[in-house]
């Protein structure tokens, strides 16, 4: 019981960061029918923007004490704010003038953006190839105690962030008029500039909504992992990015509900299948999922039965 | 202006200029000079297991800027090269392989993780470049060929080790076991122990393993903890233990942890608290009183303003070993150096007296630390069976 509830909350917990990576992914499909290699790297500037910003902000690793409140929100929100503007340059300098050109194209220039990434991100003069610690955001708190299980701050704070910004971005997506504009350039970009959309701005947008979303996971990561962050190019980040790639895709890209239903789902099988099964074939049992659903329903789960595309 | 047919005809000849130029550069920068003796070092400089490489290189330069002052090897100055791995194994073979046809190396020392060394000493030996492994403990590393050699211990007797240390001296007869399955070190490591855990009488309740790019443990933690082991096991690396520990003391596992020499970092200290009370194998300690000890740990702060891990030590010892080989030997070919490095007898390291057995490895004790505020202390050296 004990490590069936414990394995339970690992799982949502580590499956809503995949969620909110996985957006990123399904979103920029949606649009534009390319996978952005670089988000999982947004991904990892984010943990480290974290760590800068609470250090600028006056935490430091060493420091035993936690925090005022605040200062959580407040690292989340500059992070987010400088990885959105990050996404913005990248699709305005690397992607936007290979709007016209074929897919591969972009692909390559994605891939390419990645390692650039990860390697000035390398640079001494930005977060330096090695490992940094991570500060205490968060005071160490257990809020309940069920079957020997701490139920704690952390996780809550986690769980409790990615089911907030899914929720907003859902509302952004389905009840404003950027939304419906996004919508509508994912179905057909003549179209909708036909309709008098500036495809080009909600491009724009969406990347910088993506990139916000990998940096929020990059910030959560930074509050669940105290210790320490590997360098920006450490494969690990790139393994991160990849799960929730696959995420995306099982829970049918280009699908919003699917992205977020995919993050649970590669959540709850990874740890269930180290707990349960063996810690041996971790990475495996990922990808056995990707396969089973590329199989049977290779436009995920969600793919078909919601229409819209974002 | 300039038509298309004469652009390409000037993109050609760039093309042969950078050509000519990187060939001269092959040629003419490579061999050491004739009053020089040129050794390579590679090994993690960046990475996430960069204080590996940067200990090991501060260790080598320390011997290195010694032996220059005191008139070099053969009437010659030593001159080192490093290059970086970046902690990959595809790129040790690159640099190991630059070292030897490129820079000329005599002689080549690294590296510290075994999986890199396995990946390095192929080429040195197919080369016949003799390699010292200043750290590499898994068994393999030595059996590639006679051009490899290492300075210290290997994982049998560490898994000897750090079993006798669990059983009889904290008593502890419930072990779990933590590795990494993706790394020869580690794998290798976690056999020896359960074997000498196992034999001594303990038991081994849980196995679990995580891979290289791992860094959520919990899954793997919340199974050992089901089966209530008295210690867990860890012959990791410090990257992967600093957040195993924190992971571990935020699920209420309150066991001491145990590993091997891959703890060894200043890094220990990003967990602190977790990793208060734990504790691990190694080669060295620097409160050791041995003369050597405190002397090799004067000279170190006092070159680079920081206590020398074990690492660092053993970087030291395997360059001092290869210049003490180098003045014995009959001339600095590969089959002569390596000759003489094989042949080693009760050299006077820092990590204690060397001698190569019929294996290349060197037998020596290993010294127990635990960790206090982050910073590994001295309890107990353990002497080979």
């Amino acid at each position: 019981m004990t490590q069936l509830l414990q394995t339970l909350v690992d799982g949502l917990t580590v499956g809503s960061l995949y969620a909110l990576i996985a957006l990123g992914y399904t979103m920029v499909y949606g649009i534009l029918r390319f996978i952005n290699f670089a988000h999982s790297d947004i991904f990892a500037l984010g943990t480290h923007m974290t760590i800068t910003i609470a250090a600028v902000l006056g935490v430091k690793a060493a420091d035993a004490a936690v925090p005022a409140w605040y200062i959580g929100p407040a690292v989340l929100v500059l992070s987010m704010l400088s990885c959105g503007a990050l996404g913005f340059v990248i699709e305005r300098l690397a992607y936007r003038p290979l709007r016209n050109a074929p897919r591969l194209n972009v692909l390559i220039t994605a891939i390419g953006v990645s390692l650039f990434l990860q390697n000035v991100g390398q640079l001494p003069m930005f977060f330096g190839p090695y490992p940094r610690a991570i500060p205490k955001l968060t005071p160490d708190v257990v809020l309940g105690t069920l079957a020997d299980v701490n139920f704690r701050l952390v996780d809550a704070a986690v769980i409790g962030t990615a089911v907030m910004l899914m929720l907003a971005l859902q509302y952004l997506v389905h009840s404003t008029r950027l939304g419906l504009a996004m919508r509508a350039v994912s179905f057909s970009h003549r179209n909708a500039a036909l309709m008098g959309i500036n495809v080009d701005r909600v491009i724009s947008i969406t990347f910088v909504i993506g990139s916000m979303l990998a940096a929020a996971a990059g910030f959560l990561y930074a509050v669940r992992y105290e210790g320490q962050a590997k360098q920006t190019a450490d494969a690990m980040w790139v393994m991160l990015g990849l799960k929730a790639f696959v995420a995306a895709v099982v829970g049918g890209i280009g699908n919003l509900r699917g992205a977020m239903l995919g993050g649970l789902i590669i959540g709850l099988i990874e740890f269930f299948g180290v707990g349960y099964l063996s810690s041996n074939y971790r990475d495996a049992y990922v990808f056995a999922i990707l396969i089973v659903v590329l199989l049977f329903k290779p436009e995920g789960i969600l793919g078909r039965a919601t229409m819209e595309k974002v | 202006m300039v038509s298309r047919g004469q652009l390409a005809w000037i993109a050609w000849a760039a093309v042969g200029v950078m050509i000519s130029v990187t060939l001269a550069g092959c040629g003419g920068g490579g061999a050491a000079s004739t009053n020089e003796i040129l050794i390579g070092h590679y090994g993690s400089m960046t990475g996430s297991e960069a204080t590996f490489g940067v200990s090991t290189d501060n260790g080598i330069k320390l011997a290195v800027k010694e032996r220059n002052a005191a008139g070099g090897v053969k009437g010659k100055q030593i001159k080192l090269k490093t290059y970086d791995d970046q902690g990959k194994a595809q790129e040790a073979v690159t640099v190991v392989t630059r070292l030897i046809q490129q820079d000329k190396a005599a002689a080549i020392l690294g590296e510290v993780a075994s999986s890199r060394s396995l990946a390095g000493g192929p080429v040195c030996q197919r080369l016949g470049v003799p390699m010292i492994s200043p750290s590499s403990t898994n068994p393999d590393v030595t059996a590639i060929g006679d051009m490899v050699s290492r300075v210290c211990f290997i994982d049998p007797f560490q898994g000897y080790v750090g079993a006798k240390f669990a059983f009889e001296n904290l008593k502890l007869k419930k072990g779990a076991v933590l590795f990494n399955r993706a790394q020869a070190y580690s794998s290798g490591l976690k056999d020896n122990f359960n074997e000498a855990f196992k034999k001594l009488g303990g038991e081994v309740v849980e196995e679990q393993a995580y891979g290289d790019g791992d860094n959520d443990f919990s899954a793997q933690l919340t199974a050992i903890r089901e089966k209530d082991p008295e210690f867990i096991y860890i012959p990791g690396y410090y990257t992967e233990v600093v957040n195993i520990a924190q992971q571990a003391r935020a699920r209420d596992i309150k066991v001491p942890l145990i590993g091997g020499d891959g703890w060894d970092s200043d890094k220990l200290a990003n967990a602190k608290d977790a990793l208060q009370g734990c504790y691990f194998s190694n080669h060295y300690s620097h409160q050791d009183t041995r003369p050597e000890v405190q002397e090799f740990v004067k000279k170190y702060q006092a070159e680079y303003g920081a206590v020398p891990d074990g690492l660092a030590a053993l970087g030291y010892d395997s360059a001092r070993l290869l210049f003490d080989a180098m003045d014995r030997a009959a001339s600095l070919s590969g089959k002569d150096l390596a000759k003489a490095i094989n042949e080693t007898k009760d050299f006077a390291g820092v990590t204690g007296k060397i001698s190569m057995d019929e294996n290349r490895n060197a037998r020596k004790d290993a010294v127990i630390l635990e960790v206090k505020d982050g910073v590994p202390s001295f309890v107990t050296s353990i002497a080979p069976e």
